[in-house]
């Protein structure tokens, strides 16, 4: 076998001009994987994007990998499919917020639940970009868009919490500005066995500019963001001096600050990823002051789902030998004709 | 009545949904297959899964014809018809043919049953059945008699009287016991009280048919074993045979199969048997709905599986755009439609013929797909294969046409040879369909078939990405040019229509192109069709059968074909669907005759439309 080849940015691009707004997140999203996979392998003919529809989703295009831009929310079912067939694949799926959580809300949930081994990558801007900025499940309440002239009605949807409600296995968040946190939820998602789900607040320069200012801005965003760390206290702020603790009466997170009212550093709450209800809790964190907690909020692995389906394959194959079509067809009740 | 002056005997097993009647026929079917007969069977049972007792709609109906010479429907009218209640009295007195034999277990007609069914007093005590020849039994008092041995409960005892009836039957017909007597122990292995209540009904039901005081009513009658080509055969139903014939079509490309499905009526059996079949190297997968199931199976396609997906009539409209997404990326699946009575949710459990339209017609854009269909029970082996192969050597999603009956009905069946059967050729693409640059066109065509490449992911420097947007002719890339999309909408036209020269010519089932009249059929009215062109030539009719396997693109000799005629007949269970489609293709003015109500056509209704049309050819001389 040859040496493997370090990979670099180069060979993950493709050869097609990028055609998204100037200013999307997406660029920074695409620059990061592009950055990123050759860290986190060598064989980039094992490398599979699948798409749905939406600007995210012509992400598959610029990869200089296998890529299919499937139809309108399916992806997760087509990379199901891809993934059953050959699970040798590393297979990401590119989605969005109405790609992934509206038309294709029933495929996210299953793909979940059985727990196949892609990583799904949902960039949530919180609108329809491609179809000219109608609102999206995830847009908050009263945005105006054109389908929305006086404002949207129905609640919006956090993409996180569905996932957990789904039964994902792991769960992250990152930013598409942020080009040091969101290599490491790459990396964790791909060395993740199983569903990962990764939301990524993407910027939309045209439809929804600036959505996620109050948590992205930089000047801010050490003190609205929290980047929880398994096995680190659930801390942030400029002056690292907030953090998270658990009320007990009211089983809910209180906001404090170190050296306020006695509290110590050993007073915060440590972040366990495997825990579902603490991972529930900072999904769902709201309140004056609370951070948008980010980075690997939940996860805890079990066997994916093609893995136990080639097993129950290979244990039926292995008790009734390999299949002989003859043989079956003629192990009913047969008769001669002389 | 005389059964021995009878080439073939239909017999018909009526009564409520939990009196076991598919159970009873499926048992009666096998026992015949093995006494050497022809034979087609009809399970016939409600959309309901328990409808409530008694009641018509939840009449469950088996018809089984059987008999020494060629047998290739269910039969037209019952000649024997067992009624286990009075609402599948109700239901099914009206089929039986004039002079037939009613059975009629007594004890189930008790007052709250006669009401159920609509009879205003007992139909038994009434003239109803004057013009036929009754035999009134308490069915349920004598299985009840027959059980007692074994304390079961009420309600155990009489769930047998299923078995004493088959148990009479078999001994009407001359059947063996044996074969259903081994199948109760193996299904009760763990209840062996309930086997042993079970064989003890049946064989109460036999020797109450060879006691001397029924002799008078019914005459033993024995039909010689019929006529068959040499080999080995077994029955089999449609779904058995489909399933058969995909798993052979992956072993014959070499190809692992992945099914990506969803549960529906009547397509589900083909799921279940290929769930069966892993040891095969047949991946199967539920999925959450039709259109996670078809697209499963793309990215299976994708991934360089042979990709199947199956459904029935209103799954198929949800993957309609799916479907279009095979036919744009140009990926090889075979997409099974087993039909059923439309529109929406139409007749669930009853058979048509009327996605004819949407297989051919039905999706958004220019979308040509190629559409063939099996035409019996057996056929769907052949025609799984088929569709395969088109699949795999034209990269493009091939649709299969079924139906409920084909599906559910069984017929003896010559068992093929798997190692006979002709290979189907897989090429995926390599490092030397890189072009001088190095760079690798994913739409790059044989230009004799119009196929394009199949590369695997997995394959180092074959990286290409494809998906449902336009692509370039010459490098697959995203495409918005006019020229370039006219260019590709006709390629993948010319593709499909150009299969015409790697299928078979048309021919003729029956007659010859000097006939006046030719009937043109597809899938399951063969049987019936057959049948009813044979009566015809031998009244000295002049008519010809065809009967479609390829329904797009069509025989390359049909146009020809159909000329030769005076008149065509295009018999089929939609509102003349293929009729349309042969005016579109062929320029042809055919006479449509239309069935659905839910029943396959009877012999004599095409029979009737044959004489009118000879008729007509007759006068336009």
């Amino acid at each position: 076998m040859n040496e493997a080849v370090k990979l670099t940015l180069k060979d993950f691009t493709s050869d097609q001009e990028v055609r998204w707004c100037p200013g999307c997140g997406d660029y920074a999203i695409l620059k990061c994987m592009q950055r990123t996979l050759p860290s986190l392998t060598s064989e980039k003919e094992k490398t599979v994007f699948v798409s749905g529809i939406g600007c995210s989703s012509r992400f598959p295009y610029y990869m200089n990998t296998y890529g299919f831009h499937t139809i309108h929310g399916r992806a997760p079912s087509v990379a199901t499919g891809l993934k059953l067939s050959n699970p040798d694949l590393d297979v990401w799926v590119i989605t969005g917020d109405g790609d992934g959580l509206s038309i294709g809300g029933n495929h996210m949930m299953h793909v979940l639940r059985r727990n196949v081994d892609l990583n799904i990558l949902l960039f949530n801007n919180e609108i329809y970009g491609l179809t000219k900025g109608q609102y999206s499940p995830t847009s908050n309440v009263g945005t105006r868009s054109p389908s929305t002239p006086q404002g949207s009605l129905d609640a919006s949807l956090n993409p996180c919490a569905f996932a957990l409600g789904a039964g994902a296995r792991f769960i992250a968040r990152t930013v598409d500005t942020d080009q040091k946190h969101m290599p490491t939820v790459f990396t964790r998602a791909k060395e993740h066995v199983g569903a990962s789900f990764v939301e990524i607040f993407q910027n939309c320069i045209v439809y929804n500019d600036g959505v996620f200012e109050d948590f992205t801005n930089k000047k801010e965003a050490a003190d609205r963001q929290l980047h929880a760390i398994h096995g680190e206290p659930l801390i942030f702020g400029k002056e690292r001096n907030k953090g998270l603790v658990l009320n007990t009466k009211t089983l809910t997170l209180d906001l404090v600050t170190i050296g306020e009212n006695g509290i110590t550093e050993g007073d915060i709450l440590v972040h366990d990823e495997t825990n579902p209800t603490l991972a529930q809790m900072l999904i769902k964190l709201s309140g004056e002051g609370m951070p948008m907690v980010l980075g690997v909020i939940y996860c805890d692995p079990a066997e994916s789902y093609e893995k136990i389906v080639h097993q129950q394959q290979e244990n039926v194959t292995a008790q009734k030998g390999k299949g002989d079509l003859n043989a079956l067809m003629r192990a009913g009740r047969t008769w001669e004709v002389a | 009545m005389d059964f021995e002056n009878l080439e073939s005997v239909v017999i018909r097993f009526a009564g409520d949904s939990g009196d076991g009647m598919q159970l009873t026929g499926s048992q009666f079917t096998i026992s015949t297959a093995l006494a050497g007969h022809e034979l087609a069977t009809f399970p016939d049972f409600p959309a309901e899964i328990r409808a409530p007792q008694g009641t018509t709609f939840g009449v469950s109906a088996f018809q089984i014809n059987f008999g020494s010479s060629h047998v290739s429907t269910p039969g037209d009218e019952p000649d024997v018809l067992v009624c286990m209640n009075p609402a599948a009295l109700k239901t099914n007195l009206k089929l039986l043919r004039p002079g037939g034999m009613v059975v009629v277990d007594t004890g189930a007609f008790n007052k709250r049953n006669i009401q159920k069914a609509g009879y205003d007093s007992n139909p038994l005590e009434t003239d109803l059945l004057a013009e036929y020849q009754t035999l009134e039994l308490d069915i349920t008092a004598l299985t009840m008699e027959s059980v007692k041995e074994f304390g079961l409960g009420n309600k155990e005892a009489v769930r047998s009287k299923n078995m004493w009836t088959l148990g009479l039957m078999l001994w009407m017909f001359g059947r063996d016991r044996g074969p259903i007597t081994t199948w109760l122990e193996k299904k009760f292995a763990n209840k062996p009280e309930i086997a042993e209540a079970n064989i003890a009904a049946l064989n109460a039901g036999h020797i109450y048919g060879e006691t001397a005081e029924l002799s008078s009513d019914l005459k033993k009658y024995h039909i010689q074993p019929a006529k068959q080509e040499k080999g080995t055969y077994r029955t089999v139903t449609g779904s058995e045979a489909m399933a058969w014939g995909l798993a052979a079509a992956g072993q014959l490309s070499g190809l692992d199969v992945m099914l990506g499905s969803y549960p529906i009526t009547p397509a589900s059996p083909v799921l279940h048997q290929l769930s069966n079949m892993k040891e095969y190297g047949v991946t199967t997968f539920q999925a959450e709905d039709e259109i996670a199931a078809i697209c499963a199976a793309i990215g299976a396609s994708f991934g360089g599986a042979l990709a199947v997906t199956s459904s029935s009539g209103p799954g198929i409209a949800l993957k309609g755009e799916a479907i279009g997404l095979a036919i744009s990326a140009e990926l090889p699946l075979v997409v099974v439609n087993s039909q059923r009575g439309g529109p929406s949710t139409g007749l669930p459990t009853k058979t048509e013929q009327s996605d004819l339209y949407q297989a051919v017609y039905g999706r958004n854009g220019d979308a040509p797909m190629p559409v063939i269909a099996s035409s019996t029970p057996g056929d769907c082996f052949y025609v799984a294969i088929e569709a395969a192969r088109l699949s795999l050597k034209y990269m493009t999603p091939v649709m299969l046409l079924t139906d409920g009956f084909i599906a559910n009905a069984a017929e003896p069946w010559k068992l093929p040879d798997i190692n006979q059967l002709a290979p189907i050729e897989v090429n995926f693409a390599g490092s030397n369909d890189l072009d001088e640059d190095g760079n690798f066109n994913p739409f790059k065509r044989d230009m004799e078939t119009l196929a394009r490449v199949w590369a695997k992911p997995g394959t180092p420097g074959l990286e290409h990405r494809i998906g449902g947007l336009e692509k370039g002719f010459d490098n697959g890339h995203i495409s918005y040019d006019g020229d370039n999309h006219q260019k590709m909408t006709n390629i993948r036209r010319d593709k499909v229509n150009n299969i015409a020269n790697d299928i078979p010519e048309q021919d003729l089932l029956a007659g010859s192109e000097d006939d006046d009249v030719l009937v043109i059929g597809w899938g399951s009215t063969r049987g019936a069709i057959e049948q009813a062109v044979s009566r015809a030539r031998q009244q000295g009719l002049k008519v010809a059968h065809a009967h479609l396997r390829y329904i797009n693109p069509l025989p390359r000799n049909l146009a020809n074909m159909v000329a030769k005629f005076k008149r065509v007949l295009v018999p089929e269970m939609n509102d003349g669907q293929l009729m349309t489609l042969l005016r579109d293709k062929l320029l042809l003015d055919a006479t449509s005759l239309s069935k659905v109500e839910g029943q396959p056509f009877k012999i004599r209704e095409i029979l009737e439309a044959i004489e009118r049309e000879c008729a007509a050819a007759g006068d336009s001389q």
